[in-house]
């Protein structure tokens, strides 16, 4: 078994897979994205993996890399459209929308004005979040119409053109918590909870971590989310509503883990690794490799 | 199996291997950068003299350079 590990940084939690590969009996590649020149017409190159495991910290290389290697005909973990659907909020907003899965209340502007009624509609306070992004950068809590003015108005003068659609959430008023549920190959294998004083319970800002026994309601709304998203490895986060429960807040594509393992107290790694070497095994999506030559076994 | 990547790419086919602590230089303060393990290329790591956080750009000889700074699409 010849598994690909894709990157950009060496980060703990890619150190850990490679490990949990390796102890399984495969054999590991770990390809900085960084060094490669791809070409659509060149399958060779990679013909010999069995799959790939995408691990780059770079949306933007991840996305490119992925879609070029699912060209050739390997199958990858995620997949391109699962990358594309998670790691755009609005897109990730409609995938659960349409699947039914409960989640906080979300309204779209792409003007400041239209952004201004939109928040508006919702009553303060909201939150407003790039569509792109991560580890809770450059999302606000506004409280009042001083603040969304201001905010707007900063949004409109300094961001890129990305930062002109307006994603508007309403604010949950959580316990000072959230939860992250692992789901890998549909199954939701371990949870933890993410303490803060602050409003963004992020760990990547400082929120502490802590076990969380999942639910069979919980298992079965971030099974439902993840499938929708067409994901097969990822990280959901949910927002303990008063009033209505378990909502999906995100999902992400390329979870981080490493203080997740201790805390769960679930080999989210070998989980994984087990995952891969499975789907591999199965080979049932080698199919494109046919428009090489290359017979699949 | 041959590799099919081994002439393209940075890549370590067997990095479960143990081996012997080893320590790069950081280059903001000249201090020690220990490693428990074999470090690999495209590593960070943190500096624990300054607390800079760097990335392992070549492997023999071991050098470490300042990580690139969190790009905007940069996350999970």
């Amino acid at each position: 078994m010849n598994v690909a590990i894709l990157h950009t940084r060496l980060r703990i939690e890619e150190r850990l897979l490679s490990d949990a590969l390796a102890a399984r009996d495969a054999t590991v590649e770990l390809i900085d994205l960084r060094t490669v020149v791809f070409d659509p017409r060149a399958d060779q190159r990679w013909r010999g993996f069995d799959i790939v495991l995408d691990r780059s910290v770079s949306l933007t290389a991840s996305l490119t890399a992925v879609r070029m290697i699912e060209h050739l005909g390997l199958r990858c973990i995620n997949p391109a459209a699962a990358i594309e659907l998670c790691s755009d909020k609005l897109r990730t907003s409609l995938a659960l929308e349409a699947a039914s899965v409960p989640t906080p209340r979300t309204l779209v502007a792409t003007s400041p004005e239209s952004a201004l009624e939109a928040i508006e509609m919702l009553d303060y306070p909201v939150v407003l979040k790039p569509t792109i992004g991560s580890w809770g950068r450059l999302v606000s809590r506004i409280n009042d119409r001083d603040a969304a003015e201001a905010i707007i108005e900063h949004r409109d003068t300094l961001g890129s053109v990305n930062h002109h659609v307006y994603y508007v959430q309403e604010h949950i008023d959580k316990p000072g918590r959230d939860i992250r549920v692992f789901v890998v190959g549909g199954r939701a294998i371990a949870a933890i909870t993410r303490t803060s004083q602050h409003w963004v319970t992020n760990t990547a800002r400082g929120a502490r971590a802590a076990g969380f026994a999942i639910p069979d309601s919980l298992a079965d709304i971030c099974i439902r989310a993840v499938e929708s998203v067409q994901a097969d490895v990822a990280a959901v986060d949910i927002l303990e509503c008063p009033r209505r429960g378990f909502l999906v807040n995100e999902i992400n594509h390329s979870m981080e883990f490493r203080n997740s393992i201790e805390t769960s107290g679930v080999d989210i790694p070998g989980c994984v690794a087990e995952y891969a070497i499975s789907l591999a095994s199965k080979k049932t999506h080698a199919a494109p490799f046919s428009r090489g030559g290359v017979s699949e076994q | 199996m041959s590799n099919p990547m081994s002439n393209l790419m940075s890549t370590v086919s067997n990095p479960v291997q143990a081996s012997d602590p080893v320590s790069g230089t950081c280059p903001e303060c000249e201090g020690a950068v220990p490693f428990a393990r074999a470090p690999l290329a495209a590593q960070v790591a943190r500096c624990p003299g300054c607390g800079v956080e760097l990335e392992v750009t070549s492997i023999q000889p071991l050098t470490l350079e300042l990580a690139p700074q969190v790009q905007e699409d940069w996350g999970e």
